[in-house]
């Protein structure tokens, strides 16, 4: 429905979108994820019509829009910051793009009041904007923008000023409002679990390049790359050689696994995600490694393992003590083989542990104020 | 603030009480006293020989008042929009005039407009006067701008537009663009965005900007004796003569001042009641 050919951005020289080639389907819930500064903001404007791209073309149900101005798009959009209209109420707020489609005012009224129940905003329709929390506001965007019935929505980091319980709830919600409407979501955010919860696609970016396009459970489960499987969810990622089909070289020993498909002993690779490691006793493991740090998470133990100089973090519910020696041992198919990228060597360790698993958690929300500085 | 006032507001409320109460209570005293120091309700009166005086302010005010908005607006709103660098050169090419003094800016607009000033002798120089006769067989050695009430309002809104430039502009610049992207991204162009979101919502910047132009217009009196020669007499000038000139009677002065100063504040309340819910326009 919508594509996205050769686009390539540039501020002052800058590369800010590299080649994005995208397509998006009707009806279809499409997740761009990635850090702050990826492109995945440009990427929305310019699909809005609020940025022009340097090169490439945006076709929109097989007709060129690269010219074509917002007002004129069958595309809207819900803000970062909401940009609901200080000086009109609810009522007016939504109804703010019939009015100027010129819609009969039953009609208005019939479908403002609809919307309104759609986002349960029922009995708000005189209220004030600054009388509204923040959940409330976000829910006044989205009720503004679909009440034009469009063909596609943009949704630029919606939930990012919301409390952690509001942006769940809302999670839930806009997924059962785009299934209700069966309209094409396009959603920006940096928050992986985000991306996963909602989405039918997710695509991961960084550098302004698209790093993978795939359903959440393929991204999750079979990451491109080190970026991708770092920055969805936690990964070991290790330096590894590829023997032959299904058997991995690493740590001088070679390990079962069920990918295939690289040149004989080609350097990859490895990732495995912490909760498919098993601790067991130091005579049945594959590897034996000593535990440097254990915290308590509520549903599982965050462990690191010392192996070998490198330190995995493993997902368990067993408690270990620090400074015991553990036996570790992986199924097949905990393996997942990547080729080597420019991004290898980069993520997957976790030596600093204790220091950069503090930070991650602290970053997050002051990321989401900074928002993107696209 | 009823019941407890800070500490550090009692020199601010004291100053009000001296500068600003007090001789708000002496003029409406001295608005009911007769020349004896009697209670009189006579000086209002007497003004009602002066009504056309009253007309004439108000009508001059509203029409300076109303060029001055009218040019006012578009130059800040395109002010705005331009760069940041050339927002601030223009912001000091506004406030200059404003850093030299009144009465000299206020002169050198009479060498400007006499009759034989830089103006006639301009369009004598290309032609206009002649022309001007040859088509109407009129006679004229120059065209009379002094003296006339045009004279004055170009006074006034010369004199008082930086005022409405500039509350205007700092609303129009503070507006959150995303609100103009969020209005185009709903179908408005570029001029239905201006006309349902830039200009309802720049209204208190209007309305302040009417009030700091109205005002000091209404109640003038060096432009009207210096354009006006005199001879167009504004609320001002019969106030002042009340005090300084040989009309002498201070009674008199207080009362006109008391009427003018009510039908102002009647007036500013109405226009606030007109902007009411686009937050609280600024009085004064």
């Amino acid at each position: 429905m919508i594509r996205l050919h050769d686009l390539c951005m540039a501020f002052d020289d800058e590369l800010v979108l590299d080649h994005i080639n995208l397509y998006i389907n009707d009806s279809e819930f499409l997740t761009l994820l990635g850090p702050s500064g990826c492109g995945k903001t440009t990427t929305l404007r310019i699909i809005g019509g609020f940025t022009t791209p340097t090169s490439g073309d945006v076709t929109f149900d097989g007709v060129r829009i690269n010219d074509v101005p917002p007002h004129k798009r069958q595309i809207n959009t819900v803000f970062q910051k909401y940009a609901l209209f200080p000086h009109l109420d609810v009522f007016e707020n939504v109804a703010f793009g019939l009015r100027i489609a010129k819609v009969p005012e039953a009609e208005v009224t019939e479908r403002v009041t609809e919307m309104l129940e759609v986002v349960s905003l029922k009995g708000f329709e005189r209220r004030h904007i600054d009388q509204l929390s923040g959940g409330q506001q976000q829910r006044v965007a989205i009720a503004r923008a679909l009440v034009n019935r469009p063909k596609v929505l943009l949704l630029d980091e919606p939930l990012g000023a919301l409390d952690l319980r509001l942006r769940k709830d809302m999670q839930i919600e806009l997924k059962r409002i785009q299934q209700q409407m069966g309209i094409t979501f396009i959603y920006v955010t940096h928050d992986q679990e985000e991306a996963l919860t909602m989405s039918d696609t997710v695509v991961v970016m960084d550098k302004g390049r698209i790093q993978q396009i795939g359903t959440p459970e393929d991204i999750y489960n079979e990451p491109k790359n080190a970026f991708v499987a770092d920055f969805i969810g936690e990964s070991n990622i290790l330096n590894g050689t590829m023997v032959r089909d299904g058997v991995v070289r690493m740590y001088r020993r070679e390990f079962p696994c069920v990918d295939g498909g690289f040149a004989p002993n080609e350097p990859v690779d490895v990732v495995i995600r912490p909760e498919d490691i098993d601790i067991v006793p130091v005579e049945q493991g594959q590897l034996v490694g000593t535990v440097t740090n254990v915290t308590f998470k509520g549903m599982q133990y965050d462990i690191i393992v010392d192996l070998g100089g490198f330190k995995w973090l493993i997902q368990t519910t067993d408690h270990s003590p620090v400074g015991a020696q553990v036996g570790v041992k992986i199924d097949p198919e905990g393996f997942h083989i990547m080729k080597k990228s420019e991004y290898s060597g980069m993520f997957g360790d976790y030596s600093s542990y204790s220091e950069e698993y503090e930070e991650l958690g602290a970053a997050a929300p002051d990321e989401e104020e900074s928002g993107d500085e696209e | 603030m009823k019941n407890k006032l800070s500490r550090f507001a009692v020199p601010y409320v004291v100053w009000m009480a001296i500068f600003v109460v007090a001789p708000i209570v002496i003029m409406v005293i001295y608005a009911f006293q007769d020349a004896a120091g009697g209670f009189t309700l006579g000086n209002f009166v007497k003004m009602g020989g002066y009504g056309e005086v009253f007309v004439r302010s108000f009508k001059l005010a509203i029409i300076a008042t109303i060029i001055c908005l009218l040019v006012g607006y578009p130059v800040s709103y395109w002010m705005s929009r331009e760069k940041a660098s050339f927002q601030r050169v223009a912001m000091v090419l506004i406030m200059l005039p404003m850093w030299m003094n009144f009465l000299l800016r206020t002169y050198s607009w009479m060498t400007i407009l006499e009759n034989n000033g830089l103006l006639n002798q301009f369009f004598q120089k290309i032609g206009l006067i002649s022309l001007y006769n040859n088509l109407t067989g009129s006679d004229l050695a120059y065209f009379p701008m002094m003296n006339t009430q045009g004279a004055v309002v170009l006074g006034m809104v010369y004199n008082y537009l930086p005022f409405m430039i500039l509350p205007i502009y700092s609303v129009i610049v503070k507006l959150d663009y995303s609100l103009l992207e969020a209005a185009r991204d709903l179908g408005a162009n570029s001029v239905t965005v201006f006309r349902k979101v830039i200009l309802p919502l720049s209204l208190p910047g209007v309305l302040s900007g009417i009030t700091m132009v109205f005002v000091p217009s209404v109640s003038t009196f060096a432009i009207s004796q210096m354009l006006g020669g005199g001879t167009e007499m504004l609320l001002g000038d019969l106030i002042e003569r009340q005090f300084l000139g040989g009309a002498y009677n201070p009674q008199l002065g207080a009362a006109i001042s008391l009427v003018m100063m009510i039908i102002v504040v009647v007036c500013m309340l109405v226009m606030n009641r007109f902007g009411e819910g686009e937050e609280q326009a600024v009085m004064l």
